[in-house]
């Protein structure tokens, strides 16, 4: 058996399943500046705080995945993108703190929203610089790293990082559809309608963008007849676009969350298409980056029997806290 | 304000300070959440509200706490790379999916099943509030197991060998488990946890009998705290030496520089005081008992006991900051001790919750278990140098190809940020300690069947 490209799907699904879930407790905070309302701010905080932890968990996940499975990716990953990795565990801190701490004063609360949304804001930047980073590829040399200390730092990085703020932003504003009401889920509506618009206009510049100045990729997707296959990602991230603002527009409450989620499943298959067999482009497949095979046989027996009981009862966790969530319920006693 | 100091040196800096910052929450968290099952589950058998009070009342210190070792372990699991790629990409292949197995056997447990804990009391129901109580807390200990495994494999490394691109690739995962000072290393750490937070439970109910000494939920406190530290305590010294008799069997080097011996020699004393100068060899300023070290290591005066001038000097730890902090962790515990054997002989008086200057005593050692256990972490891990895996693999050896300003620049931010955040949320930790536990208050529904609203069941005051 394959065990390198199985652990391979299983890195992606958990940092597709840390982007799914953690990307919309991100965005919450990515749209605080747009809802200033104090009992408002509670409300968007309160959605998310029974789980936020449980995603970010999954950020350790990949961490520790990598590193377990793909060592020499995560040696060279890490060090390559030093100052984004960086960035975004300070992030990560300011705004995980957030959750506790603004509920324990009343001085200093707003000193806590601006943690909230700063670290939340570096924090979703980083992740998308290190993609973009990525897409651009990393030199090594031996086993180690060999590029320069600012390699990460282009204007194609940072528009990728503006894109994955925006993404989240949308995955933020769905979720929020889903699980409030009134004045709150209006706003909602309409921060949806324009952030899925940005996405996808992003979405479109860095798929034009990557092929005509990258022949690895113009070749993987514009190959006659080996890559039609893949022509289905775009049509159907077409698809799912109109979906998600169909439902924005007819109002439905738990499907645009749904449509969006699609939206960043294809964007990131998309991703992985670009990259694949690399998992530090260009330079280390997912197979010489693997750790011998007895350490992927095991904790990939593990893995079959963990991983559902995870999914499982983190979905309970979910269940437990479903409907809406207003004012009233939550933070006061 | 690094220029003296080269990456090396900046990259072991920004580990050890975040590493000492981290484990403080683990430690505190470990503990807790054991003390808030038991708490609830003896409210649950007797239905005496002060059980549930209390747990009320530490359930909300436990959010702040654990919040704060969820965001500083994210760092630890990115910065073996970061820094450390060298030892990541080699020992990646026997570490990794060990702690690949601690995310999936405890971060997901805890984090999942904490919602529930910390917000779900009125929507499941008191039973399953209990057990998701109980899995928070066997979520920390598994995740205690883990990575006190991958600790001690660095420390006394077994079931391994060498491929050909120079990794180490395992050849008997048990043996990489349960290597030769993992059990030790597990049992002092989890006691530790346990004794740390015995000690802050007992320094807040000291505190509010101080004020007040009916105070029946401090009373209560008091009392349950002073109980571990009677029984606890006295068990970790002796866990202690049987870790210490491990250790001086496969890291001698560690033991003759926690004993400050440079010499080997039969009586070997015991260094009660004195300057360990790494330069000459010798203890400058030396108090000690002669013949004392050989019946503590041997039990047996006569005996020989190693010392550093049996190995290369390049293979010394910095001997003087071994020496110390081993010090200062086994004076706590004597101290630990004393308070557990002090408060059993006022409890027989019938006058535990009466003598002042017992309860000073405890306020005092209220923070005492956490500095036990950032000197203990020195001991060990100073100790282990100059390898990151003991024998096998130099510190030097390990790290990343950063240059010094990259390093230095991250430290300066870790050290801000870390003072600046953990700080305030230390702040808020003492403000609720602060409360009186007596006025936690319990509203009406929660004497009741569950209902459907969502309640956060900490913050009734902001």
């Amino acid at each position: 058996m394959d065990y390198a490209l199985i652990w391979a799907i299983l890195i992606s699904v958990a940092v597709f399943a840390y982007v799914a879930l953690d990307g919309f407790d991100l965005g919450i905070a990515l749209l605080f500046p747009w809802f200033k309302k104090e009992e408002d701010r509670d409300v968007m905080m309160n959605t998310v705080a029974p789980v936020w932890d449980g995603n970010e968990t999954w950020l350790v996940l990949g961490g520790g995945g990598l590193l377990a499975v793909f060592p020499l990716a995560y040696s060279v990953l890490l060090p390559a993108l030093y100052m984004p990795v960086i960035a975004m565990l300070l992030g990560l801190i300011f705004r995980g703190v957030a959750f506790e701490y603004r509920f324990k004063t009343k001085r200093a609360k707003g000193i806590w929203d601006v943690s909230f949304i700063t670290g939340s804001l570096i924090a979703a930047m980083s992740q998308g610089i290190m993609l973009g980073a990525m897409l651009q590829g990393i030199q090594v040399t031996e086993r180690a790293y060999s590029g320069g200390w600012f390699d990460w730092l282009t204007p194609f990085t940072i528009f990728c990082g503006v894109a994955v703020v925006i993404g989240y932003m949308m995955l933020g504003a769905t979720w929020l559809v889903m699980k409030t009401n009134g004045d709150l889920q209006r706003q909602s509506y309409r921060a949806g309608w324009y952030t899925t618009i940005l996405l996808v206009a992003c979405i479109a510049f860095v798929s034009l963008y990557l092929p005509y100045v990258d022949k690895f990729i113009a070749e993987r997707w514009f190959t006659y007849p080996a890559s039609v296959g893949l022509w289905v990602l775009p049509v159907l991230l077409v698809v799912m676009t109109i979906g998600l603002l169909r439902s924005l527009h007819k109002k439905q409450e738990g499907r645009p969350y749904l449509w969006g989620l699609g939206m960043f499943l294809l964007a990131y298959t998309g991703f992985s298409v670009s990259i694949f067999p690399y998992l530090v482009p260009r330079s280390i497949t997912l197979w010489e980056a693997a750790a011998p095979d007895n350490s992927l046989k095991f904790l990939l027996v593990g893995a079959v029997f963990l991983l559902p009981m995870i999914f499982a009862y983190t979905g309970y966790t979910y269940w437990v806290f479903r409907g809406k969530v207003d004012t009233d319920s939550g933070y006061h006693d | 304000m690094f220029e003296s100091f080269d990456a090396l040196f900046l990259a072991r800096f920004q580990f050890a300070f975040t590493i000492a910052f981290h484990i403080i929450f683990p430690a505190f968290t470990i503990g807790v959440a054991s003390y808030l099952a038991v708490l609830e589950g003896l409210y649950l058998k007797t239905r005496n509200p002060v059980y549930q009070k209390l747990f009320r009342y530490w359930v909300k210190i436990f959010a702040v706490a654990f919040g704060m070792g969820v965001v500083s372990g994210i760092v630890m699991s990115y910065q073996f790379g970061t820094n450390w790629s060298v030892f990541s990409d080699k020992a990646g292949p026997v570490i990794g999916p060990l702690m690949g197995y601690e995310v999936l056997t405890a971060f997901f447990l805890e984090a999942g099943f904490l919602g529930v804990m910390l917000f779900g009391m009125n929507k499941v129901g008191e039973k399953l509030h209990f057990f998701a109580t109980l899995m928070v807390a066997v979520g920390t200990a598994i995740s205690a197991f883990w990575i006190l495994s991958v600790n001690s494999w660095m420390q006394t490394p077994a079931g391994y060998a060498m491929n050909d691109v120079g990794q180490f690739v395992v050849t008997d995962w048990f043996e990489v488990v349960f290597n030769p000072s993992f059990p030790y290393r597990l049992a002092h750490m989890l006691l530790a946890a346990y004794l740390t937070v015995a000690f802050v439970v007992g320094a807040v109910g000291a505190w509010h009998l101080l004020k007040d000494k009916t105070n029946a939920a401090a009373r209560k406190m008091f009392s349950m705290a002073m109980w571990m530290a009677l029984i606890v305590a006295p068990l970790q010294v002796l866990v202690g030496d049987f870790h210490g008799l491990n250790t001086q069997e496969h890291q001698p080097t560690k033991v003759a520089a926690m004993e400050g011996h440079f010499h080997t020699e039969s009586r070997a004393p015991l260094y009660l005081f004195g300057l360990p100068n790494q330069e000459t060899a010798e203890v400058d300023y030396a108090l000690k008992v002669p013949g004392l070290a050989s019946i503590i290591l041997k039990h047996d005066i006569n005996a020989e006991v190693t010392g550093l001038d049996q190995f290369p000097k390049e293979d010394w730890p910095p001997v003087a900051t071994v020496f110390w902090s081993f010090r200062i962790m086994v004076g706590v515990g004597f101290l630990m001790v004393l308070a557990g054997l002090w408060s059993g002989l006022q409890r027989l008086r019938g006058k535990l919750y009466d003598n002042s200057l017992l309860l000073r005593f405890s306020l005092f050692m209220g923070p005492m278990g956490f500095v036990a256990v950032i000197a203990g972490w020195i001991v060990t891990e100073v100790g282990r140098q100059p390898w990151v895996v003991y024998g096998l693999l130099r510190t030097a050896d390990a790290a990343s190809p950063i240059d010094r300003a990259g390093v230095a620049g991250s430290l300066i931010a870790f050290i801000v940020v870390y003072f600046l955040v953990f700080g305030a949320g230390t702040f808020y930790i003492l403000r609720k300690m602060a409360g009186n536990p007596e006025q936690v208050h319990i509203p009406e529904h929660a004497k009741h069947q569950p209902t459907m609203a969502a309640e956060r069941i900490y913050d009734e005051e902001a």
